[in-house]
């Protein structure tokens, strides 16, 4: 029954994980449809933030949910203004920007905090289950992601603004003929996309060790996840991660880690072999 | 086969500047002996190979200011593999074929040790591998002055055992020596009436520990004994930690402090972690006293040395002597002379070259991680690496070139 609790809590973690992981991306490339190679690096620039703002003595809560989204989403409104802007609707161009963006971020990060691992402990204690001992911050996580979830569905769905971004992606053209200025909302979209990441590397940032190169350890998964998902925004994020986190759970579990990460690329072939268009290309249509 | 004039006058200005420049590399060696190093100085494994560096730049300075080695200075030739395996064969190749040295000394990870080791042996370039590993390894050119596990697993498992109790899980790194020391450590729990519960193997960027803790849990283990490697890996021990499991099972490592992993660690999370090395900065003698006074007074006061640092500079100080007694720099000269089993006082106790295995024999200390110190429990003097001298005897087979594994 513990066991049975503990591992539960365990796939409900990797679950939120991939979400987090995803969430930056799901709107930078599932919304506005630009293939960002440099998501790992958001991460990782999320991570050093939240470290360096702890090192300086700030509250390391409000260092991962608020200084972390929102330097990383200044670094990426200057990114969309310098960059990204002129490549809209060009998707290999973008690719090849942003994987160039993702060399220069892990070079200044190598020349800022050194090629060295940082960390920093985990704010919450370990707590008993029984005859069993979980990582508090597992439930952190957790309690994140849904929160994370819960808020895009909220501002997609329930605000003008998000109504507005929505439209602006599907035809920017019309969004212009309302009278919607399409590039002041694709920059604050492509904001919002960047804070999520950023937010992502913040809460990850206890867990692991943090080196300039950290972030290459996620865009795959991450990409993985969004493309999987297919058309819909949150509904394929969660299916997607879901689907993805249980496979690799359960064979972490029963048989080894390592196990567990081929059984999600070996899952992630499968599914996009049986529904090349992601799983909300045939279930959840219409859904968002 | 034709030959036109362009073909010609080509080949004769390569000839002419292959000859030219021979004179001019002997002049060089002349001067001053080159001492290549190969050490991952940035990337996740610079915690090992920093300190690394710095020693074997002290032992050069020491050497230097004592009038060099025959009457000769040393140089160093160093380059920074990145914790990149795939750098190690290019500057292997580097060391050996353009820059000539006539000793190499470094490579970390087994791996990277590997990468190069044939390179060294074909272009008869001697090659100090300094860094405790999982041993085995049966070559005339190569001389190993870290711990095997003979001399740490066979101290360390008894010790941690006596300590907690029989039934003892493995965590490791996912490469040949995490896989090899796993396999020791299965002997001797095995030696010592004890029962292995569960291994597994991690690779090197695996960062997320969560499932894994829940996994040991349901083994409910006595023991963790953990050879894990790296930045990455130190997370195991921040989550194990964090997960309120350090009261409830003993944890051993067999590499955790080995790059200072200790001093990054907080009190509270690497408090009662057991292992077994050959050098701690807590070490009380007059050699280890006067190493770090060197040492702070080369670096401004920095304090970063540990295992393997101090290995290196053993290494480095075992085949200076080596120089000496050789009166050369001749390969075959100094392996001679080291072969008759020469001795060293460095910070980590006495170290001698084996002859048989061109390993080393030397002190081994049982330690406890105490606020951030590793505290020496007990010491076990001048221990002999016998699982590499089962397997391997260069006296009588001077051509071997294996590295022998164990079988269970």
């Amino acid at each position: 029954m513990d066991l049975g609790f503990v591992i539960f809590i365990e796939m409900l973690y990797a679950v939120a994980s991939l979400v987090l992981i995803s969430a930056g991306l799901a709107v930078v490339f599932g919304m506005m449809k630009v293939i960002n190679l440099a998501h790992g690096e958001f991460m990782m620039l999320g991570g050093y933030a939240t470290i360096t703002a702890v090192g300086l003595g700030v509250n390391v809560f409000v260092a991962m949910l608020v200084i972390a989204p929102l330097i990383v989403g200044l670094i990426g409104l200057i990114v969309e203004r310098l960059v990204i802007r002129h490549l809209y609707g060009r998707l290999v161009d973008t690719m090849l920007a942003t994987w160039g963006l993702s060399l220069v971020f892990i070079g200044l990060a190598t020349m800022i905090f050194g090629n060295t691992t940082t960390g920093i402990s985990t704010p919450i204690p370990g707590f008993t289950v029984g005859n069993y001992q979980i990582n508090g911050y597992n439930f952190f996580i957790i309690v994140v992601a849904i929160v994370l979830v819960i808020a895009m569905l909220a501002v997609l769905k329930g605000t003008r603004a998000g109504l507005i971004a929505r439209g602006t992606m599907q035809r920017a053209d019309m969004a212009a003929a309302l009278g919607y200025s399409p590039d002041r909302i694709y920059m604050a979209t492509f904001f919002c996309g960047a804070a999520l990441s950023g937010l992502a590397g913040a809460v990850l940032a206890p867990l692991v060790g943090l080196v300039p190169t950290s972030g290459g350890a996620y865009i795959a998964k991450a990409f993985i996840t969004v493309i999987a998902g297919g058309p819909s925004l949150i509904a394929g994020l969660i299916s997607s991660a879901t689907s993805f986190g249980l496979v690799s759970q359960i064979f972490t579990f029963t048989i080894s880690p390592v196990i567990g990460e081929v059984a999600l690329l070996v899952a992630a072939v499968i599914l996009l072999r049986l529904m090349p268009q992601g799983i909300t290309g045939r279930f959840f249509k219409g859904k968002l | 086969m034709s030959l036109n004039r362009r073909d010609f006058l080509g080949r004769t200005a390569a000839l002419a500047t292959t000859t030219s420049l021979i004179p001019m590399a002997a002049l060089a060696t002349s001067d001053s002996i080159k001492l290549g190093s190969i050490l991952d100085s940035s990337g996740p494994f610079d915690a090992y190979g920093k300190p690394m560096d710095q020693a074997m730049r002290l032992a050069v300075s020491e050497i230097n200011a004592a009038g060099g080695l025959l009457g000769r200075m040393i140089d160093v030739t160093a380059y920074d593999t990145q914790s990149d395996m795939a750098l190690y064969s290019q500057y292997g190749q580097q060391l050996t074929r353009q820059d000539k040295v006539d000793v190499v000394h470094g490579g970390i990870l087994s791996a990277s040790r590997e990468a190069i080791r044939q390179t060294m042996r074909k272009s008869k370039t001697l090659y100090f591998y300094n860094v405790l590993y999982e041993g085995g390894v049966c070559d005339r050119n190569i001389f190993i002055n870290g711990v095997t596990p003979a001399q740490q697993v066979e101290a360390l498992v008894p010790y941690a055992m006596k300590n907690s109790g029989k039934k003892v899980y493995i965590l490791a790194a996912d490469y040949n020596y995490g896989q090899i020391t796993a396999r020791w450590i299965q002997k001797f729990v095995a030696e010592n009436g004890g029962e292995v519960v569960g291994t597994d193997f991690f690779p090197l960027d695996v960062s997320d520990f969560g499932s894994t803790i829940a996994k040991v849990q349901t083994a409910a283990p006595d023991l963790v004994i953990a050879p894990l490697v790296g930045g990455a890996h130190l997370s195991f021990f921040r989550q194990w930690a964090a997960a309120g499991m350090k009261d409830k099972i003993a944890l051993a490592s067999t590499t955790l402090g080995v790059g200072n992993e200790h001093k990054v660690l907080t009190a509270a999370e690497g408090n009662g972690i057991m292992c077994a090395y050959n050098y701690s900065q807590e070490l009380d003698t007059p050699e280890n006293a006067a190493f770090k006074e060197k040492w702070a007074a080369m670096y401004d006061g920095d304090q970063s040395m540990h295992e393997i640092a101090v290995s290196h500079y053993h290494g480095i100080m075992t085949w200076a002597e080596g120089v000496r007694q050789a009166g050369s720099l001749k390969r075959d000269a100094i392996i001679d002379a080291l072969e008759t089993g020469i001795s060293i006082m460095g910070p980590g106790g006495k170290v001698t070259v084996d002859p048989k295995t061109h390993h080393a024999v030397l002190d081994v200390h049982l330690m406890e991680m105490r606020d951030q110190q590793m505290k020496v429990i007990e010491t076990l003097p001048q221990r002999q690496p016998v699982d590499t001298q089962a397997v391997c005897d260069l006296s009588a087979n001077p051509d071997d070139n294996t590295q022998y594994e164990i079988e269970i």
